[in-house]
């Protein structure tokens, strides 16, 4: 290739692209630098000095973090340059540094939340020195009040600035900055403002010591007593990669693990402080209704109710709520047919077409973001749905990509051309792009464009994009709802063939929708929330983070969710009460064990059986609909309570508070 | 001693008109279009050979630093910035240019300007030249009026825009990268090189950043022949210098003189010499506060040039020379430099943020004498782990003035450590 270069680090030759900077190249040849502001995913600020490495020639060490391998000079007589990683030069640097850093960082570990997973702490460990040479008294700086979800300790920061950075380029707000200048900078928050921004928490991670810390946790627990359980998040259809980190039976904090094709390694603010909603308003025994009310009960009555009523000959519909997993609709249909029932997931009335995949899962991958060159948001607010994907398409955005929107939504954190707002514009940009090129396009379906009038024909418009050639992603706001469809959890009229004549309905963790009055109601969820004041029978089940589950994302990626602690009380896992409940009628389903009925689901829909690949949807002709005009809306509700889980987390409660409160002091034009 | 003829700045002291029409008088705008018309490469020639080296500090080849400017540009528009952001303790030579002869400036713009392929320049002037920048802005539209710049510029052909910007006042934004990112309005922190301005610069465009006087001695040079500027001074400092001598001296003065002329010529000549007699004399700083400063017995035989005070440990600096005769407290001189220093660090990277406080801390004990001997050796080392550890010279700029008087008066920071309570009456810093 023309753009390698020959480098030698520590005296071990290489062949590395130009644009590599040192510490990559290191990194390469499996020598570790220490640092501190340098983070692969933001910008590169070069500050703490930690990074420094000795490039032999070079009157001063360099910063590695910075350096680029093409502005290397090769030596004097044509040989490769040369970096040196352990040597004199750099070990006195790193100590120098690291003393720097610590002359004015508080001895307070022993009471620092940051304890034992912290930069400073290790590294210190690792590349200082063990004693003090300084005796003058310790700078102190005020502490911020930068909202509910971080807590700041200021005395503690070094510096670094990765808070700022990615608040300001991944985030895309500019409220923190820096003030002041030699000793006395401060990192602030302007005019000493909560941060408005849905991923915040991501500070926390980023920040190397122990200055960003989360508030829900404080003092909570110490890194090396939890239980780290790597799983799925189901707090929105992106199905981040978490770990859950849990103590006995309690979750304690949720972290983002990393997986590029995904959410890269932030979160959402709901995905990392929801834990506290798994303790409370929890379903913990079943309960059956009498008189009118809701009475406590056990397995064994509340089963046989409910078989009674399933077995009864009454019509049965079933409906799957926002957070079950594959496993559990799946045995569901599978009862549900046993009494001849219907099954139906698109609660909302979604416009989502299952004659082929595309029409509910697309046809692009979520890492299609990054190298589309015009992205078309048709009905979605991306930034209040899922945010880290929002973040993803911004970072498309600095990268030249255009963003253009058909609907109502305002502020993105970049800007989008404005296409139009009915579903005619729709029509009338699609027969110029049919025409003209699709070429690098992506759009972006949001559910609230499918769910409203004109929902039909805004997605067969937007799969004729697709079978031109531009990316299709179906942005979901339900985890479980791919999931569901994959597994056959529909039926052809949609929700209100379901409800039509319905007399007994099935509810599985059905929150997000207000069954009518009338039917008999079978719930079965892990939170006494809407669903479960609207039941008759109440069946207790596990949430997400106590079962072992499948849950298909957004853009028809299945992946493995782990169990990381067990269901409250009676609760129990999603899959066993179904099979109990088909014992309980009588015709015991065909699984004993969850490996069973995973066994018979990969047989009847294989692509689910390859854990985290996402299988090429086929792309059928969606039927024509040549409908009237409707306007397209792109408004998403509140961002922190979608669920029962977010409803029950006092955390999501006081930020939905913040947030409204924030959002109603804006003056509205005259 | 620089003879009236070989002087470039002829109006250093504002005896004469400073309008357009007083420069004319004294050679300035000569044909300046005629130089023009030689082309790009034969200006950067000939600022080559006169061996012209940057008069802001570092001492960087003024033509060699042109010619790293792309020579045909891809789109981008090319930029010269001059650095008038004089803010070096002791320094105001650059200060004394642009009050009572801007049109050297003004005209080496353009000629550099041009020689870079810039059609705009800016010169970045300090915040507490408020005077200085006054009088800038009467020259420059006295330019402006008079078809020296704006379009065909001096009747050359070119077109060349120069705007005059004001600085807030912060010592940092003298550093070439700072200065850019306060220009483009964002917080003076300097950046990191590479990629250095001439490829990366303002707003992302290639970009030379120059002194006041390497710029305003060019016209003088293209004059008067690369030859003549190379003859005078040494071989790797030529030409002439402004100095600015402050301190324990006679008389003070900022001067035009000779590159390596002696350290004792520049004193007893100009400045009436040292406060008490040349035996009075304490040390010297001879480049501004940043550099290393001489004890008496190197200033005997220094001579003002790059080599020689880079080999004995110091540098030509901004050539500001700042004398202390017997009565001085260097100790206290040195801990002033240092209190500068923390209070204009940027704040940015970790040495020079934690270093320059803790430097200027322990010097405040030493000036008490309140401190282990063993401290001595232990701020060495930490100036030694801030100098080279940082992004930009500042660094090194802090740790400089204290590793030379640890060097060169540690003797009498130990007598104060073990003679205890250090005697107030006997000090004027």
């Amino acid at each position: 290739m023309p753009d390698q270069y020959k480098v030698v680090v520590d005296g071990n030759e290489a062949s590395v692209p130009g644009e590599l900077t040192l510490i990559q190249v290191c990194e390469l040849a499996g020598v570790e630098i220490p640092r501190f502001c340098y983070h692969e995913r933001l910008s590169i600020a070069g500050n703490c000095r930690m990074c420094l490495v000795e490039v032999v020639g070079a009157p001063k060490p360099v910063a590695s973090c910075a350096m680029q391998v093409r502005d290397l000079r090769p030596g004097r007589d044509g040989s490769p340059p040369q970096i040196l990683t352990s040597s004199p030069v750099v070990r006195k640097a790193r100590h120098g540094v690291m003393e720097f850093l610590l002359v004015n960082h508080p001895l307070d570990c022993p009471i620092c939340d940051q304890g034992g997973e912290c930069d400073l702490q290790d590294q210190a460990m690792a590349y200082g020195i063990d004693f003090s040479r300084y005796v003058e008294p310790k700078r102190a700086v005020n502490d911020l009040d930068l909202g509910p979800l971080v807590e700041t300790h200021m005395t503690r920061c070094i510096s670094c600035t990765r808070c700022v950075r990615f608040t300001t380029e991944v985030a895309g707000i500019t409220q923190m900055g820096q003030i002041g200048r030699g000793e006395d900078v401060e990192i602030t928050s302007y005019l000493n403002s909560s941060l408005d921004s849905n991923l915040q928490g991501n500070i926390i991670d980023l920040c190397p010591v122990g200055a960003l810390t989360s508030k829900p946790y404080a003092f909570v627990a110490r890194p090396w007593e939890l239980t780290k359980t790597e799983t799925i998040d189901v707090m929105d259809a992106l199905g981040s990669n978490i770990r859950v980190d849990s103590r006995g039976r309690q979750v304690m904090r949720i972290l983002p693990r990393n997986h590029d094709g995904i959410n890269q390694e932030w979160i959402s603010d709901k995905t990392r402080f929801v834990w506290d909603g798994l303790k409370c308003q929890r379903l913990d025994r079943p309960y059956v209704r009498n008189q009118g009310v809701l009475e406590p009960c056990d397995w064994d009555t509340a089963l046989k109710a409910a078989a009674g009523v399933l077995a009864s000959g009454r019509r049965v519909s079933a409906l799957a709520g926002d957070l079950v997993p594959v496993e559990a609709t799946f045995a569901l249909r599978k009862l549900i047919e046993l009494v001849d029932g219907k099954c139906e997931c698109r609660v909302d009335g979604a416009a989502l077409d299952t004659n082929s995949r595309a029409g509910y899962a697309g046809t692009a991958r979520i890492e299609d973001i990054d190298s589309a060159r015009r992205i078309i948001l048709v009905g979605t607010n991306p930034r209040n749905e899922v945010p880290v994907l929002n973040a993803r398409i911004r970072l498309a955005w600095l990268d030249g990509a255009r963003v253009e929107n058909f609907g109502d939504v305002t502020d993105l954190t970049y800007p989008a051309q404005q296409l139009g707002n009915d579903v005619d514009s729709l029509r009338a940009f699609c027969e110029i792009a049919l025409q003209d090129s699709v070429e690098g396009m992506l759009v972006i379906v949001g559910q609230a464009a499918l769910r409203h009038d004109g929902g039909n024909e805004i997605l067969a418009l937007s799969l004729a994009l697709a079978r031109q050639g531009a990316g299709l992603l179906i942005l979901h706001a339900a985890a479980g709802r791919v999931g569901a469809l994959d597994v056959g959890f529909s039926c052809v009229g949609g929700i209100d063939e379901a409800l039509a004549d319905a007399e007994v309905i099935y509810s599985l963790g059905v929150d997000e929708m207000d069954i009518p009055e009338g039917p008999f109601v079978i719930y079965q969820g892990s939170h006494g929330d809407r669903g479960a004041h609207r039941a008759d029978i109440i069946l207790p089940a596990a949430a997400y983070t106590e079962e072992s589950a499948i849950f298909v994302n957004t853009e028809g990626r299945p992946q493995l969710a782990q169990r990381a602690s067990f269901p409250p009380g009676q609760a129990k896992e999603n899959w066993a009460i179904i099979r109990a409940l088909s014992a309980a009628i009588g015709q015991p389903l065909f699984f004993d064990t969850q490996a069973e009925l995973r066994s018979k689901l990969f047989e009847e829909v294989p692509y689910l059986e390859d854990i985290d690949m996402v299988p090429a949807n086929p792309l059928q002709s969606p039927r024509q609909y040549t409908g009237g005009n409707a306007p397209i809306i792109s408004s998403a509700g509140d961002f922190y309570l979608t669920n029962p889980i977010s409803r029950a987390s006092a955390v999501m409660a006081e930020m939905s508070a913040l947030s409204n409160g924030r959002h109603q002091q804006i003056p509205e034009a005259p | 001693m620089l003879s009236d003829r070989d002087r470039i700045f002829t109006n250093l002291y504002g005896m004469h008109e400073c309008s357009l029409a007083g420069a004319r008088r004294r050679g300035h705008w000569d044909g300046t279009a005629d130089f023009m018309a030689k082309g790009r490469d034969w200006i950067i020639d000939q600022v080559k050979k006169s061996g012209l080296r940057g008069r802001g500090g570092a001492g960087f080849p003024t033509g060699l630093k042109w010619s790293f400017m792309p020579r045909k540009s891809d789109g981008r528009p090319h930029y010269l910035v001059v650095n008038a952001d004089e803010s070096e303790p002791g320094t105001c030579k650059d200060r004394e240019i642009m009050r009572h002869d801007p049109h050297t400036l003004i005209e080496g713009c353009l000629l550099a300007g041009f020689a870079m392929g810039s059609e705009t320049g800016y010169i970045y002037i300090r915040g507490e030249f408020i005077r200085e920048r006054q009088l800038l802005q009467r020259a420059m539209d006295e330019a402006y009026a008079s078809g020296l710049l704006g379009r065909n510029a001096a009747g050359s052909g070119w077109d060349f825009d120069l705007y005059l910007h004001h600085g807030a006042g912060a010592y940092i934004c003298g550093e070439e990268t700072a200065l850019l990112e306060s220009l483009e309005g964002k917080k003076g922190m300097p950046r990191m090189k590479p990629p250095f301005p001439a490829a990366i610069g303002l707003w992302g465009c290639p970009t030379t950043v120059n002194n006041v006087e390497s710029i305003a001695v060019v016209p003088t040079i293209l004059r008067r022949g690369a030859s003549w500027f190379a003859d005078l001074g040494s071989k790797n400092s030529t030409g002439t210098k402004i100095f600015a001598i402050s301190g324990h001296v006679n008389s003070p003065c900022v001067v035009e003189e000779e590159m390596a002329i002696s350290l004792r010529e520049l004193i007893d000549k100009h400045c009436g010499g040292v406060r008490g007699g040349w035996n009075n004399l304490k040390a010297v700083i001879p480049g501004g506060s940043s550099v290393p400063l001489l004890p008496k017995r190197l200033c005997d035989n220094a001579l003002m040039e790059f080599g020689w005070l880079s080999e004995n440990g110091s540098g030509l600096g901004t050539a500001a020379v700042i004398v202390m005769d017997q009565s001085t407290d260097v100790i206290k001189a040195i801990w002033r430099l240092s209190k500068f220093y923390k209070h204009e660090s940027c704040g940015q990277c970790t040495p020079c943020r934690e270093g320059a406080g803790w430097m200027m801390r322990v010097m405040e004990r030493l000036v008490q004498g309140d401190a282990d001997i063993s401290e001595i050796d232990m701020l060495y080392d930490v100036s030694k782990q801030v100098e080279g550890h940082t992004i930009c010279a500042l660094g090194d700029a802090a740790a400089w003035p204290i590793q030379g008087l640890i060097r060169h008066f540690r003797d009498e920071m130990e007598d104060r450590i073990k003679t205890g309570r250090w005697n107030v009456d006997r000090i004027a810093a």
